[in-house]
């Protein structure tokens, strides 16, 4: 964890923030996200959100329960559509594109997603890395590849003897690195990650957010997380969300040290959530 | 020990007892069943009884080479059948249907099963033995097909339904399509129990009389194709144990042991895949 920014204390004086406001100006936004607003069935989740994220950068969704940071998150690679009563308005542009009017299949290979507990797949390690090389027909040697993708998620030193083992014989932080050797491997430009380190212990998740800041340069990355302290440590930008609406958006010291809005500090400082 | 409490020890002896004794039977009629057929054809079981055909009644001799190669084809082709249209209808009822589409199917699929193997017959021989005009192989494997596809089909969706959802949405979130998300990580993560599904289905008919009697008939020589009538071991154990003749009793008595014999195998080897448990970790 040497190498993560320190924590930034919720209850930091302050005197001590004076992180002066990034530009947004001088930003390039990966995908951009106007108007949504989010139905399942007749009962609407999100609310009129708007916000960027920003190019090899990494933003965090905060906010309690059923705030709607999950599904904000799975609309920017529409799984939301495996809900069938689920429904979306508004737009999400991936380097200037509305990403519903792409193909779905080609979309979500170039945004990627981690889930909550490890999903690897009953495969052998090397191809659950592959499986994605796989199915989309990818002409590059698959091995280098698997290789790349696993050095990456900084579990190819633990598995490089036994790569034709089965998955599940992995432990639970390095099957989730698994699952993120395995989305990096289709090489997307984004990462989604839905409270990745919320099945783990303190040590994987340790190794986790370490890895999250070092991925930063090989593309962007958006992660929803229960836990405050990890957006903080993380993160470059977050976001606040409250029953299905976007509180507030800023830099992540900003955000943790002067919210701009009576209920962000009300949550950050433990008062509900 | 007052009166009450023993009268409760009393009750409580006689259920337990009577319980366990149930339980004995249960496995009892399948070992005196087996041990039956072991001591009667047994004796009868030799060489021959694989290699020969049939021989007229007096001569001594001859077996049910006819009837056992029959009784594979007939098999082979209620695969070809039954399990395809099981399989492939198991993974639209529980990949791509609406719950109320499933409910129907599952509940004609139920009703299927409880047909009785007889009406299969009938229907088999209204439907591919009338029209021809002949009795065929491929009628008789066209109503046991019909009966492994209730069988395959229940067995196989449950089987799908317990792959957790995240690997569906593991496999769809790198960008595999629908099909191709079953095709390379939702049937491989099941496919023991679909195997295992399968070969019950396959031992479930394997012993079946009544939907063969006429649609596959029976034939005292070797078929000569798949259009002609062929022997079948359940249907010539069946036509032997009702005749006068001694030795064609002991023969099929030895008929009974082989496919008593065959289907626990089949048995077995499915306890084995499914005990070596689904590949999926139900964390």
């Amino acid at each position: 964890m040497a190498s993560v920014r320190p924590a930034v204390p919720v209850n930091i004086p302050p005197t001590a923030t004076t992180t002066p406001r990034e530009s947004n100006a001088t930003l390039s936004m990966r995908m951009t996200i106007s108007k949504v607003n989010f139905f399942y069935g007749s009962k609407q989740s999100l609310f009129d959100i708007n916000m960027g994220i920003a190019t090899n950068k990494v933003t965090a969704l905060i906010g309690p329960s059923g705030c709607g940071k999950s599904t904000l998150l799975r609309t920017l690679n529409r799984m939301h559509e495996t809900v069938s009563n689920a429904r979306l308005e508004g737009e999400i542009l991936l380097d200037g594109q509305n990403i519903l009017k792409q193909d779905v299949t080609a979309h979500r290979r170039r945004v990627g997603m981690v889930f909550q507990r490890p999903n690897p797949f009953p495969k052998s390690i090397f191809d659950n890395v592959a499986y994605g090389l796989r199915i989309n027909g990818s002409k590059a040697p698959i091995a280098e590849a698997v290789e790349k993708s696993l050095r990456h998620a900084a579990l190819w030193d633990e598995v490089k003897d036994h790569l034709h083992k089965s998955a599940y014989e992995l432990s639970g932080g390095q099957q989730q690195r698994l699952c993120i050797a395995r989305a990096l491997a289709v090489e997307p430009e984004v990462l989604l990650l839905d409270e990745p380190c919320s099945a783990l212990d303190p040590i994987s998740t340790a190794k986790i957010e370490e890895l999250l800041v070092q991925l930063k340069d090989l593309c962007t990355i958006v992660i929803v997380t229960h836990n405050m302290q990890q957006a903080a440590r993380v993160s470059d930008f977050t976001a606040f969300l409250l029953i299905g609406q976007l509180i507030e958006f800023s830099p992540t010291p900003q955000l943790f040290t002067t919210p701009g809005d009576p209920r962000t500090e009300a949550y950050i400082t433990g008062r509900f959530g | 020990m007052n009166a009450h409490l023993r009268w409760r020890k009393l009750v409580s002896g006689f259920m337990l007892t009577l319980t366990g004794v149930c339980a004995a039977v249960s496995v009892l009629a399948l070992f005196l069943i087996l041990g039956y057929l072991v001591v009667r054809g047994g004796a009868s079981l030799n060489w021959a009884f694989f290699t020969r055909l049939p021989v007229p009644v007096g001569e001594v001799g001859g077996g049910m080479a006819n009837a056992i190669v029959g009784s594979a084809k007939l098999l082979l082709f209620a695969t070809l059948v039954g399990v395809p249209i099981g399989f492939l209808g198991a993974i639209y009822l529980a990949e791509f249907s609406g719950s109320k589409m499933a409910f129907v199917v599952r509940y004609a699929a139920d009703l299927l099963n409880g047909v009785p193997s007889i009406v299969i017959g009938i229907f088999a021989y209204a439907l591919a033995v009338l029209p021809f005009k002949q009795f065929s192989t491929l009628a008789g494997g066209f109503a046991l097909g019909l009966m492994m596809i209730p069988i395959t089909l229940r067995s196989t969706e449950e089987f799908l339904r317990s792959v957790p959802n995240s690997l569906r949405e593991g496999a769809m979130a790198l960008g595999a399509s629908k099909w191709k998300m079953i095709a390379t990580v939702i049937v491989p993560a099941a496919y023991r129990g679909i195997l295992t599904a399968i070969l019950l289905a396959f031992a479930r008919v394997a012993g079946e009389t009544a939907p063969l009697i006429f649609t596959a008939f029976g034939n005292n020589y070797w078929s000569a194709g798949w259009t002609q009538p062929t022997a079948s071991l359940p249907v010539t154990i069946y036509n032997y144990a009702l005749s006068p003749y001694e030795d064609w009793h002991r023969q099929a008595w030895a008929g009974g042991l082989v496919l008593l014999g065959l289907i626990l195998m089949i048995n077995i080897v499915a306890r084995g895949i499914l005990s070596r448990g689904i590949s999926v970790s139900r964390s």
